[in-house]
């Protein structure tokens, strides 16, 4: 039990690691995948900063009276990550906002009809 | 000097971006572009040649030494990637300006070079690095960068592929990036040299088992190998010209790259290929992608998209190269990469040829284009007979390396579908030739002429240099052979 709840952190990982990716798929309205892309990343974050955290540990400082303290580096990696995250999300959402503009919808299932329409 | 030349590699087209921006309307920012690619493949040269001459060059980011600081780590076969990257960035460059100005509206054009060069900057990255989350962040500079070039397609139909690929490729970039993450879980390191001494006493673990099947989806998704290959035909066909030739000449190649780096120098042959058998179901995934992929291109209508199933086709051949894991298939796959590269680019720039002059790629656009350009369609011929496998071009040497190494591993199916797939190669090729050559021209549309020389210059550099590598194989052989006996004798 006690092992179980030690694991906690994985465990949410890995719910919202497939939340995200089951509307990334099931979703038909591009912003809500664009959304479930967004879970399934932070869930990638959680996983990292949990790997770095030490039990007890404090924040890294260099000074003699801290002994245990918390691995940063995987911590600074996912700075990195979330910036990529905001990036690819802002990207995402403009070219949705430009789709909407010139297709007037912004479901995939309407734009799939919307070519075949063109095509005849 | 050849001490800064990995850094500057990656620099010059990193500091070329804004630059692009700041030159803002006008031609400047192409000029700029150009002079950033033309400089950079200058860079790449020496880089390669120094390789070839004294070995691996190590480069540490700012003065910090390897496990902890980023380490840049050139060896035969990223100099040989870096080289294919930085060629094919600097043609596609020359070739670029007038098909750009017809198809990228003027307020957009310096953006569109800025974001041509932040490509640039990622692929090199990728292939320069020797750190393995380093190789996450340029991964993801390059797509981000492609993912903008692919929506400036002037058709409506660009934005939605675009949006496709976006997330079809953040999906892959965030497994490999889970992938690194449950790496330095167990080995506390980052260093791609550093893991690859530190994995075999953790190869065990589930946790290593399972970053590797994050690692092998993720990267398969980028490199589009059969059947995650889905994004591709869209973005490359509605893609602005240029951008189709410059990304399906490079993009996949690099994510190939990482692939084999991955592989052999990070997991090792021992743990990748002996203790779960991947060349298993690599080799079948692309043999069936092989065949079934240069069937589709048989049916497509639009020759952007006919290439662009080829490619998902080629893709196949490079890994079922890599499947073999002997010397002669990973040479065939190594040289393939180079090759295609090569082949396609040129191809490629062709249609941009013709999309320029006739206005769209479709194949009814084709009828006719023998009389009216016949060097740009005999160009395509040339490339074409490459993609096919005939003997004197690049094309059969990546094949007969392939054959070899099948053959010296007992496997005739994937003798029998190669050569199978050549003939499918046959026919979507002569489909495009039936247009051009034995379909006339209609009465009414206008009368069309040569491509510009602009275009017509790069284009028969790439198409004869396949011609070239295809009569004298010593060198690009000689660099492939050096890369896979490299990763086979272990890591640097």
């Amino acid at each position: 039990m006690n092992e179980q709840f030690g694991l906690f952190n994985y465990w949410v990982v890995i719910t919202l690691m497939m939340t995200g990716f089951y509307i990334l798929i099931a979703r038909q309205n591009l912003v809500k995948k664009l959304i479930g892309l967004n879970i399934f990343q932070t869930s990638v974050f959680l996983l990292f900063i949990t790997m770095g955290k030490v039990r007890g540990g404090t924040a890294p400082i260099l000074d003699k009276s801290i002994e245990i303290y918390s691995n940063p580096l995987p911590h600074v990696l996912i700075l990195t990550a979330i910036v990529v995250g905001l990036a690819t999300t802002a990207l995402g959402l403009a070219i949705v906002v430009r789709i909407d503009h010139v297709y007037e919808t912004i479901e995939e299932e309407e734009i799939h009809d919307l070519e075949r329409g063109i095509k005849r | 000097m050849i001490a800064e030349h990995p850094v500057i590699q990656v620099l010059i087209p990193l500091l070329g971006a804004p630059l692009c921006v700041l030159a803002a309307r006008g031609v400047f920012a192409y000029w700029v572009a150009l002079a950033c690619s033309l400089a950079s493949l200058f860079v790449a040269t020496r880089l390669l040649t120094s390789v070839m001459a004294t070995g691996p060059i190590v480069y540490e980011l700012g003065g910090w030494a390897a496990p902890w600081g980023i380490e840049y780590r050139i060896g035969p076969l990223n100099s040989f990637v870096l080289l294919l990257v930085a060629l094919l960035g600097a043609l596609v460059m020359l070739a670029a300006k007038k098909s750009v100005d017809s198809e990228i509206p003027r307020e957009r054009r310096h953006f569109f070079y800025a974001a041509m060069m932040l490509c640039q900057t990622g692929l090199l990255g990728i292939t320069i690095t020797g750190d393995a989350f380093n190789v996450f962040v340029f991964l993801e500079i390059a797509a981000l960068s492609s993912y903008i070039l692919i929506a400036m397609g002037h058709q409506r139909r660009a934005l939605y592929a675009s949006y496709q690929y976006l997330i079809m490729g953040t999906i892959g970039s965030t497994f490999i990036l889970i992938s690194i993450g449950l790496l330095y879980q167990m080995t506390g390191t980052l260093n791609m040299a550093d893991l690859a001494a530190r994995l075999p006493a953790v190869g065990d673990t589930r946790t290593v088992l399972i970053s590797f099947a994050f690692f092998m989806v993720g990267v398969s998704l980028k490199m589009a190998l059969f059947p995650l290959h889905m994004w591709l035909p869209n973005a490359y066909t509605y893609a602005p010209s240029a951008v189709s030739a410059f990304l399906a000449a490079t993009a996949t190649k690099v994510a190939v790259y990482v692939m084999i780096r991955f592989l052999f120098s990070i997991y090792g042959p021992a743990f990748a290929f002996e203790k779960i058998d991947v060349s298993q179901i690599l080799g079948a995934l692309a043999l069936v992608g092989i065949v079934l992929m240069s069937a589709a291109a048989i049916f497509q209508t639009n020759v952007k998209r006919l290439l662009a199933y080829s490619s998902v086709a080629q893709i196949g051949y490079i890994v079922l190269g890599i499947s073999f894991a002997n010397v002669n298939g990973l040479t065939g796959g190594i040289v393939h990469l180079f090759n295609h590269g090569l082949m396609k680019g040129g191809l490629f720039l062709t249609v941009a040829a013709v999309v320029y002059r006739v206005g769209s790629s479709d194949l009814n656009a084709f009828r006719g284009l023998g009389r009216s350009m016949p060097i740009t369609m005999f160009l395509f011929v040339l490339g074409g007979l490459g993609m096919i496998g005939v003997p004197l071009t690049v094309g059969f040497i990546s094949k007969w390396y392939l054959i070899l190494a099948a053959i010296e591993t007992g496997h005739w199916l994937a003798v029998a579908l190669v050569l199978l797939s050549s003939l499918l190669a046959v026919i979507y090729v002569w489909r495009v030739v039936e247009f051009a050559y034995f379909q006339p021209r209609d009465r009414s549309s206008d009368p069309v002429g040569e491509a510009p020389l602009s275009m017509l210059v790069p284009t028969a550099i790439l198409v004869l240099a396949t011609i070239v590598f295809g009569v004298s194989t010593e060198w690009t052989v000689g660099v492939a052979r050096a890369a896979a006996v490299f990763l086979l004798g272990g890591h640097s």
